[in-house]
């Protein structure tokens, strides 16, 4: 399994106001806890994403609590007003504690 | 004052609840979609309408299905799978800055079954739809 | 006999005509505002006379997923191919790009004429044999297993520097002699189900096994993702599965049975863009 990596789609610039919509994902496999080994027989562990957080400016966008349920490479996409410039951070948090961040930065204009 | 029906909803449901509380461990794993709905409600029986759900009506595969959820003035959905081994998919919460209180996500769907969704407005309300989509089982692996 | 024929009746074949099922949808692809062939005249000697990619085969959300390079599940692993792409390998530290430079530039149009004739080895060689040869020869690392994430991941790159191609390999001089050993296996009943592949995918392409929907079996899209497989695959791995699908012992990833195939089926879709890295279910 290649790394875990987080992806994000961001516009590199808004007018002050403008709707814009960003999706993100990160490469996790969201092992569920219910897929058997094929040649053990035994339950492979739990160990998914399970939460991901988006914030402007330090302020909560968009927050996700996540269940096995959720596909694997774990895929949000939601609206932000961009209200000035700023910076968006993006974190996810795995099972076994590891957390992923990356960021953008929005300019007005 | 005036009962509307989500007030009178509401006010049954708040009775029903207050006589419910004491029997609750009775019920508790009776059935793990309404529990699921009823701890994000606080017991409150969600109304119809104010949200939007867009699902597949088949799913190509159970693994990956793409899925749209809406509700104006939603501070946070629930999003629910019946028919799975556990029915909880995910919780979102939306900020200020979040204009239409809707995402996207890739769901796991283990077979056909009912996907559920809560919101939270914040007007305090809940509102609730179902939506069917077909799960099959590919003729052709590989 | 009785059995095949009680199967065939039961898959109900119309041969040649096959769109007695839902057939082909009318939607066009456009990747990245770019516009894919995936309708073409079939070439010379085929026996249908419209060759269709496997993307129109596919349910509407399947289909989106492939339009937009952050949509597309596959990009992950064409991330993960950059990064090795720069990675020092072997006894040489050299990376690709050491000797490559731009992949963008050194590997466009590659994938399409796939595979293609290695005048040393004497064979046709996938796209997996190019790498691994470099690999091993020019970088002096370990080659790297078929079906691994790294050898997935490099050739839905490389592949993606053919994107919108049309898929055409040689078929003259010493690739007529695998192409026609791959249409042998191609009409060759194989198997405790003995199908042979045109059953599904000549005869019977458009209709509905079970709940999939045939396609053509074109293969301008590999390495595809698969949802079934919750990620990307190789040819090979397809064809190994469509096999044991049929009961029959599947030929292993490389193999001069399974190149030969990927030559005849790549000369069956010749004018289909390529769609590397695809989304199929």
């Amino acid at each position: 399994m290649a790394k875990i990596k987080p992806r994000v789609k961001v516009p590199r610039s808004a007018a002050a106001g403008e709707v814009i919509t960003i999706k993100t994902l990160i490469s996790h496999p969201m092992e569920s806890g219910q897929r058997k080994d094929k040649k053990t027989g035994e339950l492979i562990p739990r160990r998914i994403i399970n939460h991901f957080t988006a914030k402007f400016n330090g302020e909560v966008v968009f927050d996700a609590t996540i269940e096995p349920a959720v596909s694997t490479n774990p895929y949000f996409a939601f609206d932000m007003i961009v209200p000035e410039a700023g910076t968006l951070t993006f974190e996810w948090v795995d099972d076994d504690g590891s957390v992923y961040t990356t960021e953008k930065k929005i300019a007005i204009g | 004052m005036d009962v509307t029906r989500r007030t009178f909803g509401r006010l049954t449901a708040g009775a029903a609840a207050a006589a419910l509380v004491p029997a609750l461990p009775a019920f508790a794993g009776a059935d793990p979609v309404q529990e699921a709905i009823m701890a994000f409600t606080g017991g409150a029986t969600p109304a119809e309408g104010g949200i939007d759900l867009t699902t597949p009506e088949i799913a190509e595969n159970g693994n990956t299905v793409p899925i749209e959820v809406s509700a104006a003035g939603a501070s946070a959905i629930l999003l629910l799978a019946a028919g799975n081994p556990n029915p909880g998919v995910a919780t979102f919460t939306f900020g200020k800055l979040a204009p239409n209180r809707a995402a996207s996500t890739r769901i796991r769907l283990a077979e056909t079954q009912e996907v559920i969704a809560v919101a939270k407005l914040e007007d305090g309300e809940f509102v609730m739809v179902k939506n069917t989509v077909k799960v099959t089982i590919g003729g052709c692996g590989g | 006999m009785k059995k095949a024929a009680l199967l065939m009746a039961g898959v109900a074949i119309v041969a040649g005509a096959a769109m007695a099922g839902p057939g082909p949808d009318g939607d066009t692809l456009v990747i990245e505002g770019q516009e894919m062939v995936t309708e073409v005249k079939a070439p010379e000697g085929h026996p249908l006379d419209t060759i269709y990619s496997g993307w129109r085969f596919r349910k509407d959300e399947t289909q989106a997923l492939e339009t937009d390079d952050f949509e597309n599940p596959a990009m992950v692993a064409v991330d993960y191919a950059r990064d090795l792409w720069e990675e020092p390998m072997g006894a040489s530290a050299k990376s690709c790009a050491d000797c490559h430079g731009d992949v963008e530039d050194s590997m466009a149009g590659f994938r399409a004429n796939m595979p293609k004739w290695n005048e040393e080895a004497g064979k046709p060689w996938s796209l997996e044999h190019w790498v691994n040869w470099s690999i091993e020869t020019h970088a002096e690392a370990d080659p790297w297993k078929w079906e691994s994430p790294e050898m997935l991941a490099m050739t839905a790159l490389i592949g993606l520097q053919s994107r919108g191609e049309p898929m055409g390999v040689q078929t003259d001089g010493p690739m007529a002699e695998w192409i026609e050993k791959g249409k042998d296996l191609y009409y060759t009943r194989v198997g405790q189900l003995d199908m042979a592949c045109s059953q599904c995918h000549e005869d019977n392409y458009g209709q509905m096994i079970r709940a999939d929907h045939l396609s053509q079996g074109n293969i301008n899209g590999f390495p595809t993702y698969r949802f079934k497989w919750s990620g990307l695959g190789s040819l090979h791995r397809r064809f190994s599965g469509c096999m044991k699908n049929i009961r029959a012992e599947p030929y292993k990833r490389g193999s001069d049975e399974f190149v030969a195939l990927e030559a005849y089926l790549a000369s069956r879709g010749a004018g289909l863009s390529i769609e590397t890295p695809s989304v199929r279910n």
